[in-house]
């Protein structure tokens, strides 16, 4: 129940990326395109994205964590750290770069691969990889002195 | 450069229900609805036992453009003009980068502000600016 209800919950976020827009690599690299705001041809819809998503995030998130427990899991799994380290903005400037270059970020490339375009299987394999990369250069021994020894993943 | 049009009423819809997934995930297995997150972990190492249900949410990421065809028999627009080369290379940088940074539009730029965390608010405001950057280089710049 709980698998088939993850399944539902991803298809209601890929509707969102297909309606919004988010799932059209030119209309997000359009709106990254501050420069083209004299020409005319920046798209700020990408902003009123973010804005119906944290919108609605931020007001279920608060009635739905004052609940004892989630509705299928034992606890809720929200991030603690509060600690600005150096991998805070190196990861997201890396990837920024890779956004601006292609237009695509994790779940619209995810949902390009139902349009069923051979760019999107592309970008999607070399994503897993860099994935890869990063969880196995954060668990070498040398770069546990630099970095928090936390799990890499944790938000 | 392809010009795309202003869509306010439907992308503040689209990214409702992009929220909606984001609180419904949170209510039902108490998760960040990281896409960056969800994905890395379908690959080893395996630190929990969530892997059938992470599949289920991409899976359902996935499968979304097959339906919406099937069910009104065309696709909205999709212009994908990076080649080969800069697909691979912004591929490795996303991947690596989301990973890096514990997450990516989804995890830190929705559920992070929506949790007001100042972490995922410098994340936010660092992918934005390398995102316009990027784009500024690649096309004012030759």
């Amino acid at each position: 129940m709980a698998i088939l209800i993850q399944f539902a919950i991803g298809l209601i976020f890929g509707l969102g990326l297909i309606v919004s827009g988010m799932s059209n690599p030119a209309k997000v690299l359009n709106f990254l395109d501050v420069g083209g705001i004299p020409a005319g041809t920046w798209d700020a819809s990408l902003a009123f994205v973010m804005a119906g998503a944290v919108a609605v995030t931020f007001i279920g998130f608060n009635r739905v964590l004052k609940l004892a427990r989630p509705f299928f899991a034992e606890r809720f799994y929200v991030p603690t750290r509060t600690d600005i380290d150096a991998r805070i903005v190196a990861g997201p400037a890396i990837f920024g770069i890779g956004w601006g270059l292609a237009g695509f970020c994790p779940g619209p490339a995810l949902t390009a691969l139902g349009f069923g375009s051979a760019s999107a299987f592309i970008f999607v394999a070399a994503m897993f990889a860099g994935m890869v990369l990063a969880r196995f250069i954060a668990q070498l021994p040398s770069s546990a002195r630099f970095v928090t020894p936390a799990d890499p993943l944790e938000t | 450069m392809i010009a795309t049009p202003f869509t306010p009423i439907a992308s503040l819809l689209g990214g409702a229900l992009i929220g909606l997934a984001a609180v419904l995930l949170m209510w039902a297995r108490g998760r960040i609805a990281g896409v960056s997150g969800i994905a890395a972990r379908l690959l080893p190492p395996y630190e929990d036992r969530e892997f059938a249900g992470r599949l289920a949410f991409i899976a359902g990421l996935i499968a979304v453009p097959v339906l919406v065809r099937l069910a009104t028999g065309s696709l909205p627009a999709q212009t994908i003009a990076a080649g080969t080369p800069v697909l691979i290379v912004a591929g490795l940088l996303t991947g690596f980068g989301s990973v890096w940074g514990s997450g990516c539009t989804s995890g830190h730029g929705v559920c992070g502000l929506s949790r007001l965390s100042v972490r995922s608010l410098v994340a936010t405001i660092t992918f934005m600016a390398a995102g316009m950057a990027t784009v500024f280089v690649m096309r004012h710049w030759s």
